[in-house]
Formats: C-alpha cells, structure tokens, sequence
C-alpha cells in the first residue's frame, strides 16, 4: 500500500504525516516488530524499517550503534522482510530503508517482489541517486512500490528537478549537510529546501534529520507535509523495555504534527 | 594515453562497473570536484607544477631497477620500478600531491582522509604540510593503538589525528567518520582519497595522478631492454598502484597484466582479502565492483598480513580489466608474500613493503614459465613500516639467537 494513502488522510486532517523509522532486529527482530506497532498505536502515520547494513555512509552514531547491534544478533534480510509484513499488517503504510547493496544482492526484481509480498509500500534509497537507479525505477513501477529519494540543500536545481521527477510516494529532504541524528536546530535549511521541491512538484515533501521532539515536529509540520524522526526512537528505545517511552515519544510527536 | 575502449563514461562507469552509489548530499561536491579537475586537466600550468612537485618534492621518475640477482633465481628477468624510493617510501605521494594541489586550485583551505594503518594518513598529512593546507586525519581507534608511530608522524607533520570511536573503530569506521565530516563541510574542505576506487570521479581522478608510474615504467623498458616487458605485475589492494603501473600498457596487447591480490591465510580458508578472484559483483563506497560479501549483501571482514592491502573492494577499473580478460588477478599468500620480502632483501638488499612482496611473490610464480622473457614489477613501496611485523613474522631481532 502506497504512503499516498497516509499522506490523503493527514491532509483531510490538515496536517502533516508522521514519519517513525527504526533498524528492524533492533532491540530484537520480535522487539522491533513490537517497538514499531506501539509507534503506530501511538501515532505515527508511516514507518520506515531500517535494513541493517554493515557499511552505512550516512548513519549517525545512534543509528550505527543500533544497527551494529542488530548485525551482531544475525539480522537477515529476510527477518527485515518478516518485520514489514507484521508492521504492515497494521494498516500503516511501510517502506523499507536501505543502503543499496543489499537489494542488488537479493536481485532488484527479487527484492521488489518480496517487498510487494509482504504488503511493504516501497523504498527510501538513501545513498543512492535516480541517476543510478534504473533497474529499480523499472521494477518499482511494474510494482507500483513507491521510490522515496532524498533532496538536500545542496541540490541544483536540475538535480533536485531530477529527484522528484523519479520519486513516487514522496519526496524526502535532509534538512541539514549532515548525517543522522538528533539537533538543536532544524529549520534554517529545511524551510527553503522544503519549499524550493514544493514548486518542482506535487508530491508531498518529508522532512527528516535532527528531529527529536513534538515542538520540533510542529515546527517542521508548518512547512512540510511529513515529520521523519529516526534518531529520537532509537535513542528511547535504547532504554525502555516496556515501550512507555517509546509510545509517549510518538504521542508528543503526533500531536507536534497537528501543530501542537 | 589510455585507449577509449578502457576509459569510463562521462558518470564514470567502467563498463557495468563504477559509477556514483552516493547520497544526493554530496553528489553536488562531487560534481564540484569532478569539474574542477577536468578543467585542471586541461590546464597545462596545473600539469607543469605537479609535474615539478612530482620531480623536485617526490623524487620522480623513480628508477627501473634491473635485478639481476633475483631474476636469476627467478628463472625470468625481473624488473622493478623502485616506486619505494619517492618521498615517504610509496607511489601514494604522487596521489596526495595531486588531489592537495587540486584543493588548492579549487580555493578551499582543508583536507580531510581516512586512513587505516595509517600510510594515506601520512601522505596525506605530507601533502598538506608541503601546500600549506589544514588537515585532518580519521583513524579507528583500534588502529590509532596499533600504528602508534603513524599517528606520531601525522601529528609531527601537523595534522589533527581523530581517533573514530564507533563500530568497529577500525578503517570502515574512519571512512563513515570522513564522510560525516565531508558532507557538513565540503564548502571549504576537500576528501583526499586514498585509492583509485569510490564514486566517480575519484578511480578516474587518482588514476590521473598516478598514472606516472606506468608511462616512466614503459619508456625506462624501453630505453633499458630495448622492448616492452612481456608482463607488468602490480598487488592490488584497493589498486592505485596496478592501475597507475597497468595505464602505461594498456594498449600494448603483447604486454599481459598481472594483479596479485592478498591471499592471506589461502582464499579456501575464508581469511583472505582476494576481492577480484573470490569475490562478487556490488556496490561498496559508492561503486559497484567486486565486493567481498554475504549472501545478504553484507561485507565481509578481510585478513591480509598486509595492512595496506586489507581491504574487501577494489577499484571498478580493476574489475573491468579482470571481467573483459584483459588483466589478470591471482591471490598471493601471506606466507608466498613473506617468503618473497626475504629472497628480495636477501639477493638484492632491498626491503619491499608487504604489499609490494605480494607482487614480487606473483612474479617469482609465473618466471619459471617464463625464461627469457621480462617482468616488470612495481615495487610500490619499501619495508620500513613493516620490521614489526617481519620482526614477530621471522623471529627475528635477537643478534645472538
């Protein structure tokens, strides 16, 4: 099931989309299933299961550490595959995201397949371009995956135009020349580069990078269709066996995105 | 020159090998960089200052040696492209002084590197020192421990030394590092990138500066023997220094290509780093090229005696070379390697760098096939930084034992 389904029913909110993402396997394969239903009970709208990869460019410490932690407990591509099945289950739309390497070594088509079994909505590419992406682009369209590409700052204008033309779902913008995790200040690039991919095209546009709390997230929310927190799930759920933290995080967050 | 037929596209790919697996974040620096670089190309006073900084800094042309001792051991005439004895003691100082030049031409003030057991943190510090430029050098923290002197040199040579605390706190973990810093300064700072591989235009880019080695190589031959060698052998690691030695041949059909990889305990034990013989097609480090991995795509951990080979890629044009048939890779041993570091100090006085043995070793294999013909083998760097581990290898330092 696409995000667009997600992104309809903020809309008719009128507000933006909440984004939640953690590394499936973290703390465990089952733990992560749990952690990210509790994030939908809670309030986020969409989730992004993480694909541990052994090599990340663009994770910050939280993240790696956590991955890291997932590789080491045997996290396979097909457990991430089990974790979006069960998360999809829910009705929220799910996307996987990964580094590229392993959806060349499962096979792009194989991969694509095994995402639309498992009712997963698409992919967030991270740490590749449209430029190198179109085996993915063929097999996603025959599939109707979503293919979730990011924007940054500093994108050109022909390569931001690029960007969104190739991307289905939405668009995703790193709001800051940085890598993951959470910041004091979020909006300084954000806001331009939100608004500069609003006039290249009618997908909604995410936010995501150093987010970390709801008045954060209204912040965001004023600009941008979705919030994406990453970092702040993981970091919470470093600590909570219980899920308390983890489901009062998103609260906050939900109600951020309403413009709380 | 370097026919079309093994240059890559304008993206950078050689054949389906290479490209730009990147984030959009930096694929405007990479632009930048590519641009800036075309254009120095082109600029024939960029040319004419690095090749002075090559002559007057480096010590270029590194001499052809002609071993004559070993090569009648060897069974076939060995020759060697003495790259050891340039300035810091290996052909990376040809690829640093490019890309700090580079940096300099582009106005920007910083360089940044990652380095594992600290050889391209040294010559990247060097470079810096030499052009004025500050300089910042990422290190595991497991390696800052082992390769203490190499962090003391980085720092006496004034660069910052920044021990990477995450993961594994090794090489992998310093490259993450690098980028972290790379992405959120890359208006004024420059990545120096340590070996002819990574997204474009870095393999096309260091191949540019350390091309030297394979045009010298192929006019010393001549000059010297009268012909072409029948073989030009390089070890491979990340492969700078074969590209650079196999540049200068790859139009002359008769001269076959050899890269000799890092075996390590032997390629069927799994402790090995034979990226091109044992490994398959992905993308590591913004390139798709051989990749040690998993079946989940996963990399592999890779062992090799020789620490600037330990590395689970290898550059795309390497790969391209190896799938069209026109080079070829074979694993070498740590054991076939340390065996040829001790022939070659023993029947000529010369102490190779681990690495280079790896290529000395692949040509002391292929001689006895080979009588009368020529072997021309880069000796890419010398042995210095490896007593230690000749020393725990061997036995050796006990006068009396």
């Amino acid at each position: 099931m696409s995000v667009s389904t997600a992104f309809e029913k903020a809309r008719a909110d009128g507000r933006a989309a909440l984004v939640g993402y953690l590394p499936a396997g973290f703390p465990s394969v089952e733990g992560s299933i749990e952690a990210m239903r509790a994030m939908v009970d809670a309030g986020c709208d969409i989730i992004e299961v993480g694909l541990p990869y052994s090599d990340p460019v663009m994770d910050g410490p939280t993240i790696q550490a956590a991955v890291q932690q997932a590789l080491d407990q045997g996290t396979r591509v097909s457990d991430v595959l089990r974790v979006v099945e069960a998360v999809a289950a829910t009705g929220a739309p799910t996307l996987v995201m990964t580094a590229w390497n392993p959806v060349e070594r499962l096979g792009i088509e194989r991969f694509a397949q095994a995402l639309v079994d498992a009712g997963g909505a698409g992919l967030i590419t991270p740490d590749i371009t449209p430029d190198e992406a179109g085996e993915w682009t063929a097999a996603a369209d025959a599939r109707d995956l979503d293919k979730v590409f990011l924007v940054a700052p500093s994108s050109t204008p022909e390569r931001l135009q690029l960007t969104v033309d190739a991307s289905r779902g939405f668009v995703y913008a790193t709001a800051v020349m940085g890598v993951t995790g959470a910041r004091e200040t979020t909006s300084e690039l954000a806001a331009p580069l939100v608004e500069r991919t609003k006039a290249a095209t009618d997908l909604p546009v995410g936010v995501g990078l150093g987010i970390s709390n709801g008045a954060q997230a209204a912040e965001i929310a004023g600009f941008a269709d979705a919030v994406i927190v990453g970092s702040a799930f993981v970091r919470t759920l470093q600590h909570d066996a219980d899920l308390r933290g983890l489901s009062a995080l998103t609260a906050d967050l939900a109600e951020g995105v309403r413009g709380a | 020159m370097t026919t079309a037929a093994w240059a890559p596209d304008e993206t950078g790919h050689f054949g389906r090998f290479g490209g730009r697996f990147m984030p959009e974040a930096l694929v405007a620096a990479l632009d930048e960089l590519d641009t800036a670089w075309q254009k120095a190309l082109a600029d024939p006073a960029f040319g004419a200052e690095f090749e002075r900084m090559l002559r007057d800094y480096a010590g270029t042309p590194s001499m052809l040696y002609d071993a004559e001792r070993l090569s009648a051991r060897a069974g076939a005439r060995i020759l060697l492209k003495r790259e050891d004895l340039l300035h810091t003691g290996a052909h990376k100082i040809r690829n640093v002084l490019g890309q700090a030049l580079l940096t300099k031409r582009m106005g920007k003030q910083r360089v940044i590197a990652e380095t594992g057991a600290g050889q391209h943190g040294v010559a990247s510090a060097t470079a810096a020192a030499y052009l004025g430029l500050d300089c910042t050098i990422y290190m595991g923290e497991v390696d800052t421990e082992r390769q203490a002197l190499n962090v003391a040199r980085m720092q006496l040579l004034g660069a910052e030394v920044v021990p990477v605390r995450s993961g594994s706190r090794t090489l992998k973990d310093a490259i993450n590092e690098a980028l972290r810093d790379w992405v959120a300064t890359v208006d004024h700072t420059a990545y120096l990138f340590g070996t002819a591989a990574g997204p474009h235009p870095f393999p096309s880019l260091v191949l540019s500066f350390v091309r030297g080695i394979g045009d010298e190589a192929r006019r010393q031959c001549l000059e010297l023997t009268g012909s072409l060698p029948n073989v030009a052998a390089a070890c491979v690691g990340g492969g700078s220094n074969a590209i650079g030695l196999f540049a200068g041949f790859l139009d002359d059909a008769d001269v076959e290509l050899y890269g000799f990889e890092p075996g390590g305990d032997g390629v069927e034990t799994g402790r090995h780093a034979a990226t091109i013989h044992n490994g398959d097609i992905g993308v590591l480090h913004g390139a798709r090229t051989y990749v040690l991995q998993d079946e989940d795509g996963q990399t592999l951990e890779s062992h090799s005696i020789s620490a600037g080979l330990d590395y689970p890629g290898v550059g795309p044009q390497h790969a391209r070379l190896a799938e069209t048939g026109r080079a070829t890779y074979e694993p070498v041993t740590d054991a076939e390697a340390m065996a040829a570091m001790r022939l070659l100090a023993e029947t000529e006085g010369i102490i190779p760098a681990i690495e280079s043995a790896h290529a000395v070793a692949g040509a002391l294999r292929l001689a006895p096939q080979r009588q009368g013909q020529t072997l021309l083998v880069n000796l890419s760097g010398r042995g210095d930084k490896d007593m230690g581990t000749a020393l725990t290898y061997f036995g050796l330092g006990q006068a009396d034992a």
